[in-house]
C-alpha cells in the first residue's frame, strides 16, 4: 500500500499539485483521473521521487520514502516497475534487452530463465517474437506495451503506468488494462495507472482519484463514478456527448 | 558565479559515477561495447590526420632546414618531437573532443530529455554511474593505445613523404628519429592523454546528464561539451607541461 499525505508541488511559483492525499491500495487497481495538464503525471513522479515533493509524507508500507537515504530509497525501487507516458524505452537496445535489463541488474536467473521471462512478459502484452526489434523500429502503441513488458519484468511489488493504453485501439486497449488488473489481483501489486479513458475507469477502476486543477476533486470506485453529481467530473466523464447519450439509453431501459 | 555552479554540480556528478556499481558484470560489458565504440571508431580518422599531418611538419621543417649547418638527421628528429610531445597527445585529443564529446552529451542528453534516465533511476540504478563510468574507463583504457598509433603513423607519415619529395632519405630519417630519444617525454606525452580522456568523457557526460528541454537542447549540450573539454584540454595541457618541464 502506498499512501500519500498531504503533497504539493510548485513549479517556480506555479502550484500544480495542491494537498492531494490518497490511499492506493495494495491488490487493486488505484486510477488517478483528470484533464490533460491537471498534474496526475506530476503526482505519479513525485510518489517515486523523480520530482521533489513541498511539503507532505509518501508512505511505501509505512515508511515515508522522500527521506529515506539514498541506499534505502534504492532498495524500494527495486521493486518498483514503471511506465512511463512517453515509454522511455532504452534506444540502444533491442525489446529482449530491455526487457531483460531489470533482471540482469538485479537477478541472480539463469540465461535461460530470463529468456522466459523475456518471453512471457512479450506474450502478455501480444509482442510475441518481436523480441529483437529496436524501439525505433515500433509503433507507438507497441511501444507503449512493450514498456509495460519491461515495467513488469521483475515481479515489481508497485506498478506505476502512465497513460498505459493512449494511443492505443479500444480492443488492444481492453486486453492492456485487463492484463494490469490482472496481474494486480494475481501479483497482489499495488498497482496505480494514470487514465483519461472512461472505459477504463469503469472497467478497472477499484479505487479512483479524480484530480481537478491540481486539487483532489472526487475519490471512489469507477462504478460510482456514472452516477456522481460533482459538476467537474460530471463534464469530464460525460466530456463526449456520445458517452452522455449511451448513458441516458442505458438507464431508460 | 555560474561557473562555481557548474563545477560544484560537476564533482557532485563525478562522486556518483564513481560509488560502487550495483552489477560488476554488467558494467564489464558495457566498458568493451564503448572500447569498441570509442576506440575502434575513432581510429579511421585518428589514422588519416596523423599520417598527413606527419607529412606535412616533414615538408615544412625540410623546408625551413636549408641552413648547410642543420644535420639532415634533424628532420626525423624534428617530426618525432612534434608527434611525440604536442601533435599526437594534445592536437589528437581536441579533435577527439570534437567527435567523442560531441557523441557523448547527444547520447547521454537525449536518454534524459526521453526519460531513459529517469527509468535507469526508478529501478533503482546509479544512472550517472552506469552511464558514464563504463566510458570515462574505455576512454583511459583506449586512447593511450589510439595515441600510439597516431604517433607512429605521423612518424610514418613523415617518413613517406620526406622520401617521396626528396625531402631526405631513408638512413637520415631513421638515424634522425632515434637521435636523443629521452623516455621520461613518453611518460609526459602518455599522462596528458589520460588527463584529457578523463576531461573528454566526463565534461562531455556531464553536460548531456544535465540536458533540459528537448532536441534544441541536446544540440547545446552538445556544443557546450566539446567547447569546455577543448578548453580544459588546453588548460591542463599548459599545467602538465609545467609540471615536467620545470
Ligand atoms: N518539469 C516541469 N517544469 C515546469 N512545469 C511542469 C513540469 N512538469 C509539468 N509541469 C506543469 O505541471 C502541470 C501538470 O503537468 P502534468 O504532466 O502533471 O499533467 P498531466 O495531468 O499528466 O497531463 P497529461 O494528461 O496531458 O499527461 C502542467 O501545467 C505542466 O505545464
Ligand atoms: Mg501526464
Amino acid at each position: 500500500m502506498i499512501e500519500i499525505k498531504n503533497i504539493s508541488k510548485t513549479f517556480g511559483d506555479r502550484l500544480v499539485v495542491d494537498d492531494v492525499s490518497f490511499a492506493f491500495e495494495q491488490g487493486k487497481t488505484n486510477l488517478i483521473i483528470g484533464e490533460s495538464g491537471s498534474g496526475k503525471t506530476t503526482i505519479m513522479k513525485m510518489m517515486v521521487g523523480l520530482h521533489e515533493i513541498n511539503g507532505g509524507e509518501i508512505l511505501y508500507d509505512g515508511k515515508n520514502f522522500p527521506i529515506l537515504p539514498v541506499k534505502d530509497k534504492q532498495e524500494v525501487r527495486k521493486q518498483i516497475g514503471m511506465l512511463f507516458q512517453g515509454g522511455a524505452l532504452f534506444d540502444s537496445q533491442t525489446l529482449e534487452e530491455n526487457i531483460r535489463f531489470p533482471l540482469d541488474m538485479f537477478t541472480s536467473m539463469s540465461e535461460e530463465e530470463k529468456r522466459d521471462r523475456v518471453n512471457f512478459c512479450l506474450d502478455k502484452v501480444q509482442l510475441t517474437n518481436r523480441n529483437n526489434l529496436y524501439p525505433g523500429e515500433l509503433s507507438g502503441g507497441m511501444k507503449k506495451r512493450a514498456a509495460l513488458a519491461r515495467a513488469i519484468s521483475n515481479n515489481p511489488k508497485y506498478l506505476f503506468c502512465d497513460e498505459p493504453n493512449s494511443g492505443l485501439d479500444p480492443k488492444t486497449s481492453i486486453v492492456i488494462d485487463n492484463l494490469i488488473q490482472s496481474l494486480t489481483h494475481e501479483f497482489n501489486i499495488t498497482t496505480i495507472v494514470i487514465t483519461h479513458d472512461m472505459n477504463s475507469v469503469v472497467e478497472i477502476g477499484e479505487n479512483v482519484l479524480y484530480i481537478y486543477k491540481g486539487k483532489p476533486w472526487w475519490k471512489g470506485n469507477g462504478k460510482d463514478i456514472l452516477h456522481t453529481t460533482n459538476p467537474e467530473l460530471l463534464d469530464f466523464v460525460f466530456a463526449s456527448g456520445f458517452m452522455k447519450e449511451v448513458f441516458q439509453a442505458v438507464n431508460k431501459k | 558565479m555560474k561557473l562555481f555552479f557548474h563545477l560544484g554540480r560537476y564533482f557532485i556528478l563525478i562522486k556518483r559515477v564513481f560509488s560502487k556499481p550495483e552489477k560488476l558484470s554488467v558494467y564489464l560489458k558495457q566498458i568493451v561495447h564503448e572500447i569498441d565504440n570509442i576506440g575502434i571508431g575513432s581510429l579511421p580518422i585518428i589514422s588519416i590526420i596523423s599520417f598527413f599531418m606527419g607529412g606535412v611538419i616533414t615538408i615544412q621543417a625540410a623546408f625551413g632546414f636549408t641552413s648547410p649547418i642543420i644535420p639532415l638527421y634533424a628532420l626525423g628528429f624534428t617530426t618525432r618531437e612534434s608527434m611525440l610531445l604536442e601533435f599526437s597527445p594534445t592536437i589528437v585529443c581536441l579533435i577527439l573532443a570534437g567527435k567523442i564529446g560531441s557523441n557523448i552529451a547527444s547520447e547521454i542528453g537525449s536518454m534524459r530529455i526521453t526519460e531513459q534516465i529517469d527509468a535507469l533511476e526508478i529501478m533503482g540504478i546509479n544512472s550517472a554511474g552506469y552511464l558514464i563510468l563504463p566510458k570515462i574507463l574505455a576512454a583511459i583504457f583506449i586512447l593511450p593505445f589510439l595515441i600510439a598509433i597516431s604517433m607512429f603513423l605521423g612518424i610514418f607519415g613523415g617518413y613517406v613523404m620526406g622520401i617521396a619529395t626528396g625531402a631526405c632519405n631513408s638512413y637520415e630519417f631513421i638515424f634522425g628519429i632515434q637521435a636523443f630519444f629521452e623516455p621520461w617525454k613518453l611518460y609526459y606525452s602518455f599522462t596528458k592523454v589520460i588527463t584529457f580522456a578523463f576531461l573528454i568523457t566526463s565534461i562531455s557526460s556531464y553536460f548531456g546528464y544535465y540536458t533540459q528541454g528537448g532536441a534544441l537542447e541536446v544540440g547545446k549540450s552538445s556544443t557546450s561539451a566539446v567547447v569546455y573539454s577543448s578548453i580544459l584540454i588546453l588548460v591542463f595541457n599548459f599545467i602538465i607541461t609545467q609540471l615536467f618541464f620545470t
